[in-house]
């Protein structure tokens, strides 16, 4: 049983998996073309949790460090979208991108900056292909790259709410014959929902609408 | 008789949308829907399916497994897979089970091509 049952109807949660779907699908046709391998993903999860749970449902999963390129985003609904590695992925993602020629101690030195450059056209994809067919625009910041913990990554800690709800999406990926598998998510405070429930009906509304 | 098409897709809003796109073209099309592979396998062995619309990205089996077993099942059904993951590997992988690839969000015209070819090829099979 999922929160998100209180704040969106049935059809309201379905067109949002589905904008998340087809946002995440597109954005994984582009790193396909960086990669030059296939990107496998998997059915996306809309949830309203705390931020403790939404870092645990990742955090579960994963047994080293985390890194995880995070990008705001403003508009009628804010919040943040992150692409998220085990640690020891993101020298693999940089090396499956540059391909085999770049010597180790350059590919380190360049990791971060690569690794907010993918993360870059992958958040900006998923996020204009919603924003799109929810016909709004939201303004993205620039890439930031992190390392730690789900927990420090979702800012549990050092938020005075770390029990307050959050609308959390996501999905996994993984690179086929690269090892590389990862999150893409996305966190909006509550505040946010209201607008974007209102966005999804007028959604749903013109998509489903009768052909004059 | 009239032309049944199965529109299979997890999403019911997916399934509204592609029922709309259908009938703007062909509006005496019935139509039969179904939100998992399963229940798509099940209808097809009850009833009769002309042609077959599937969602790539689906829980449990994928709209790639489920078309190979339907291609296995129906030499000629028309069957189109519809994704935005527009990776080479997917398109490749519903050239080669015959069907047609169709972008997503779908729309009238994103579809009109495969319903038009699904029409012409039921009507020559004299379906």
């Amino acid at each position: 049983m999922s929160g998100a049952d209180i704040f969106l109807d049935e059809l309201e949660r379905d067109a949002l998996t589905e904008l998340v779907n087809i946002g995440v699908s597109r954005a994984a046709a582009s790193l396909r073309k960086m990669v030059n391998k296939q990107v496998l993903l998997s059915v996306p999860s809309v949830e309203i949790v705390t931020r403790l749970s939404a870092a645990a449902l990742i955090g579960q999963r994963e047994t080293e460090s985390l890194i995880a390129i995070q990008q705001q985003f403003e508009g009628p609904f804010s919040g943040r979208a992150l692409l998220i590695f085990p640690e020891s992925n993101g020298l693999r993602l940089v090396r499956a991108i540059v391909g085999d020629e770049m010597d180790q101690a350059e590919m380190v030195e360049m990791e971060s900056e690569a690794l907010a450059e993918t993360g870059n056209v992958i958040l900006n994809g998923c996020l204009g292909s919603m924003a799109n067919m929810l016909q709004q625009s939201l303004k993205m910041s620039l890439p930031d790259v992190r390392r730690g913990s789900s927990e420090m990554l979702f800012e549990v800690l050092s938020s005075p709410t770390e029990d307050s709800f959050v609308l959390f999406l996501y999905i996994n990926f993984s690179v086929r014959d690269r090892d590389i598998r990862g999150y893409i998510a996305m966190i909006m405070d509550l505040p946010s929902l209201d607008i974007l429930k209102q966005l999804i009906a007028a959604f749903i509304e013109r998509v489903t609408q009768d052909v004059p | 008789m009239p032309v049944t098409v199965l529109v299979v897709d997890d999403s019911k809003l997916a399934r509204i949308v592609a029922g709309k796109a259908i009938a703007a073209h062909q509006p005496d099309w019935q139509r039969v829907e179904a939100s998992n592979a399963e229940e798509a396998l099940r209808i097809v062995g009850e009833q009769p399916i002309d042609l077959a619309i599937l969602d790539f990205n689906m829980p449990d089996k994928d709209g790639l497994e489920l078309a190979a077993e339907l291609r296995a099942a129906h030499p000629h059904m028309p069957i189109a897979v519809i994704t935005a993951n527009i990776q080479d590997e997917i398109i490749a992988a519903v050239r080669a089970l015959n069907a047609t690839f169709v972008g997503k969000p779908v729309t009238e015209e994103a579809i009109g091509g495969f319903i038009a070819g699904a029409a012409l090829r039921l009507r020559k099979s004299g379906a």
